[in-house]
């Protein structure tokens, strides 16, 4: 009853708070430009189909052309499904396993925890970047799940380091010590007393690593290390200023992929917020 | 008279709705007075001590008013407030320990708020040092920072600091319910002592814990549901109780050395009604055994004796 | 605090070495080996190209079995040698690498601490009223959320190409020769503005929000709310909540530099500036081993140092470390 009673309160909530409506509209919007985009768009991203080359925003192609005369919005739609990908993907690993090594770590504590400690200090340390570039080169095919997997393996520490301090917090009350003089076992007693407590904060973990894998993403497509065999937005970014976007004025090729990762991920910040106003009673505004 | 409240009225705003946390509320206090302010959890007693010193957002002002030494207390201006506080009205929080900056030494903490307050700290110095002496508290205390200290320590430091400007009013929340019972004993005849030294005028003791009060309080304030129930000498409350409430607290108390085979120790069933909607007449009706038709209506806080005043129709019925 | 800082040290040598092992061991992985490479792009017969190969195998020291390689590469580290570089053979990788350094740090280095100081101001000075909050907030979030390259690319392109007020490309005009003259540091400074503005922003975002929040919580924090309940003035309150909210900032400082790098990387290719990071992305796509091994060593040694000096820093300013009763803030 009493749960209930919770998810009605998170529903009251929810839809009065701003943040999260509005970070939520956009996502929604964005999601299903990428589903059904691809599907409705009349022509092939890829294929040649302005014989005049490079032309800015018309009537007949709503985001210009590229410099091979390709459909702008074309390549935006599809990309924006490979953001979404890998962001979801990524954002899902990552979480997973910052999930395991935070909450085992939490829990059990002493040695287990000073050797996951210190796993995560250091793959937290040591810039990532630098590691996936030097990977990713050796491939010579990447695809979005080669991305993602990376992606995942290496921005895990940050969801660790937090499911691990509220673990911690968790583990010491109360009703956890009930459960354990009772006989429960450890792992029944991570998923039946503790994450039901954290589930609002796995969620807000979950959402931060989305929208840091879509940024991680972008940035290795930039650099030339994103997926072979399809369009994302960061890729889109790459060809722009490889063919002289920038330097010819071609606006319209670089400015809609950066904007709509800003737009993604900024929703997903705010939402984030804003969960955490809907969960936490003491943010409310009065 | 040192300290008089009337008919005070102090709302917690929620999102469901304003919680009628304090209805009504008139008693005073005497000069050199310590009156311990007792009732279950929730009754409103917190409520009324911090209305005293800082009443902030959830908590709103309704009505009502407050006079210390003969001066009005702006109580519902938080700003007007200010100049009254730390000086005239002080308070020790239930959070005593975890009450001082943990990154501040704790000398350089007192300078900066006495400095704020324009109390030069170097004149304050030595009366520090000898109330720090009294608590038995180390000088060297000053140079070190609150995570250096124990528990007791920092609760000491805090009584010595929020007494530092002789106020005339101290408001102790609930000081005692973290400690253990000796560590309790040493903490409330401390407090006496303040008061004997005239470092405070008069006190305000928060607490659910009557015995303390027993110990060291000259009179007694029973709350119960955001009124008042009954206000007498603490003699006369913990021998002659007149209110059913306050009864049955008492009765509800173990005493020294008696064996408990004869009467069980009754607790009051039932739980306090909720303050979002408080019900009609007397709040304590629904598990009151004396209640009657009379009931439904609210009964006044009258004086049955001197210093001796009660809300109960039962009791008032003969001045009514 | 000799705990805290030993435990610390324990683990930067840990990732120290497991760093240089995994820097060592990665490129060799690469398909096709730099010395073929370097080959390919002479034409020579094949007696001579088998005898080329085998000098350059030596000289690379690629002649001799794997663990020999690997003990070999510790050795020459700790003599400063990090090989030769086969993109711009035969200059040595560390000669490479120190012209570089220079400007990483000429743009690292203040748009990391200015963006620090200035965001952690901005987030404080926002968290004052509600009004305020509201209109900083957004755009802190939108500044953070925005890829460091697409706000360079929007930077280049605005004031390089639609405005022309600055350069777009390299560290100085490539007409003048580097020298103390005031011209070119001018122009040094032109050139920089843009990549150093762009780093500054995104980081500044992020710690706007992270101040406010911690301000926040700060200001409901009990000593907070004792100091309010004696009437302490709202100056000094803040000034507690803000010097306790830094605290976990400086941490917060040394945990980004990961991301710091890597938004410099991308900001060096977008405006062609010479760093570590586009030297990086060079001898990727050389295929030069050692230039590729020299970076990463370089950018690991720099995120471990600067790491040590904010672990530092953190002891001096924050007491509880100090007398060893907090264990791991970090």
């Amino acid at each position: 009853m009493i749960n209930q009673l919770k998810k009605n309160e998170f529903l009251y909530f929810g839809l009065r708070n701003k943040k999260l409506v509005v970070g939520l509209a956009i996502i929604l919007i964005f999601l299903l430009l990428a589903i059904f985009g691809p599907v409705i768009v009349r022509n092939d991203p890829f294929a040649y189909v302005n014989p005049m080359g490079p032309q800015p925003p018309s009537s007949e192609y709503l985001f210009g052309t590229t410099f091979f005369g390709q459909d702008v919005f074309a390549q935006f739609v599809l990309g924006l499904r490979a953001t979404f990908l890998v962001g979801a993907l990524g954002g899902g690993l990552g979480t997973l396993i910052g999930i395991l090594v935070g909450f085992t770590a939490g829990y059990r504590g002493g040695i287990v925890d000073d050797v996951l400690n210190a796993l995560t200090n250091i793959v937290l340390v040591i810039p990532t970047l630098a590691v996936l570039l030097i990977v990713a080169a050796y491939l010579e095919v990447r695809s979005v799940f080669t991305e993602f997997i990376f992606i995942g393996l290496t921005a895990w520490p940050w969801a660790a380091r937090a499911i691990r301090s509220q673990t911690f917090s968790l583990r010491t009350r109360e009703f956890v010590d009930l459960a354990r003089m009772s006989g429960m076992k450890s792992l029944k007693i991570i998923f039946s007393e503790i994450a039901p407590n954290m589930m609002s904060y796995l969620v807000m973990t979950f959402i931060l690593q989305f929208g840091g894998a879509i940024l991680n993403a972008a940035t290795l497509d930039f650099i030339g290390l994103g997926p072979t065999n399809t369009i994302s937005l960061g890729l889109m970014m790459q060809y722009a200023v490889m063919w002289g976007a920038l330097l010819l004025d071609m606006w319209w090729w670089f400015i809609p992929p950066g904007l709509g990762i800003t737009a993604i991920v900024g929703a997903l910040y705010v939402m984030n917020v804003g969960l955490d106003e809907v969960f936490n009673p003491k943010l409310r505004e009065m | 008279m040192s300290l008089t409240v009337e008919h005070l009225i102090v709302y917690y705003q929620t999102l469901q709705g304003n919680v009628k946390a304090l209805d009504d509320v008139t008693f005073s206090i005497a000069d050199g007075e310590i009156m311990g302010l007792a009732g279950e959890s929730g009754c409103g007693k917190t409520t009324l001590g911090y209305s005293l010193i800082h009443l902030a957002p959830p908590k709103r002002f309704v009505g009502g008013c407050a006079s210390l030494d003969g001066e009005e207390l702006p109580i519902h201006n938080t700003v007007k407030m200010n100049p009254f506080r730390f000086k005239k009205v002080s308070i020790i929080p239930q959070y005593a320990m975890s009450a001082m900056n943990p990154t501040r030494k704790i000398g350089k903490m007192t300078a900066e708020l006495l400095a704020s307050k324009r109390v030069a700290y170097k004149s304050i110095l030595p009366e520090l040092l000898r109330r720090l002496e009294l608590v038995k508290l180390s000088p060297d205390v000053l140079n070190m920072y609150p995570i250096e200290l124990s528990g007791g320590m920092k609760q000491r430091m805090v009584m010595v600091l929020s007494t530092l400007l002789n106020p005339s009013l101290l408001i102790a929340d609930e000081i005692t319910s973290a400690l253990d019972v000796s560590t309790q004993k040493a903490v409330s005849e401390m407090l006496v002592e303040f008061r004997d030294r005239h470092f405070v005028k008069s006190m305000i003791v928060i607490t659910h814990d009557i015995s303390i009060l027993y110990q060291i309080a000259d009179s007694i304030l029973v709350m119960y549901a955001g009124k008042l129930a009954e206000k007498a000498p603490t003699e006369t409350i913990i021998n002659a109780p007149r209110h059913p409430y306050t009864k049955l607290l008492i009765s509800s108390l173990p005493e020294v050395g008696v064996r408990c085979f004869e009467r069980r120790l009754k607790g009051i069933p039932g739980n306090p009604p909720m303050l979002l909607v408080p019900p009609k007449g007397c709040r304590f009706r629904d598990r009151c055994p004396l209640a009657y038709a009379k009931c439904l209506e609210e009964p006044p806080f009258i004086e049955i004796e001197p210093g001796h005043h009660v809300a109960c129709w039962k009791e008032t019925a003969q001045h009514a | 605090m000799g705990r805290y800082l030993g435990r610390k040290i324990l683990i930067y040598g840990l990732t120290f070495f497991l760093a240089v092992t995994i820097d060592w061991l990665i490129p060799r992985f690469m398909p096709g080996d730099p010395v073929t490479n370097m080959l390919a792009r002479v034409s020579v017969n094949s007696d001579a190209a088998a005898v080329m190969y085998d000098y350059y195998s030596h000289i690379f020291g690629l002649d001799v079995p794997v663990w020999q390689q690997y003990i070999n590469f510790w050795v020459s580290l700790f003599h400063g040698d990090l090989g030769k570089s086969a993109y711009l053979f035969p200059t040595p990788v560390v000669q490479v690498l120190l012209r570089a350094v220079p400007y990483d740090l000429f743009l690292l280095l203040p748009s990391i601490l200015l963006s620090w100081y200035a965001g952690n101001h901005f987030g404080a000075f926002a968290a004052r009223s509600k009004w305020l909050d509201s209109t900083a907030s957004p755009i802190s979030y939108i500044l953070t959320a925005t890829p460091y390259m697409w706000l360079g690319i929007l930077l280049a392109w605005f004031f390089g190409i639609v405005l022309d007020a600055f350069p777009v490309a390299g560290a100085y005009s490539f007409s003048l020769r580097p020298d103390w003259s005031w011209v070119f540091i001018l122009d040094v400074l032109h050139h920089w503005f843009l990549p150093f503005v762009s780093l500054f922003l995104v980081g500044f975002g992020g710690w706007a929000i992270g101040m406010r929040n911690m301000i926040i919580y700060e200001l409901e924090a009990d000593y907070s709310r004792y100091l309010e309940a004696l009437g302490a003035p709202r100056k000094l309150i803040r000034k507690y909540a803000f010097r306790n909210g830094l605290l976990p900032q400086i941490t917060g400082l040394a945990l980004q530099l990961g991301v710091v790098v890597a938004g410099a990387l991308v900001t060096e290719v977008v405006f062609s500036y010479p760093g570590i990071g586009y030297l990086l992305l060079a001898g990727i796509q050389n295929q030069d081993y050692f230039l590729i091994q020299g970076c990463f060593l370089f950018i690991i040694t720099g995120v471990l140092l600067a790491n040590f000096a904010i672990d530092l820093i953190y002891v001096v300013v924050d007491p509880r470390t100090r007398l060893g009763l907090m264990g791991e803030t970090a």
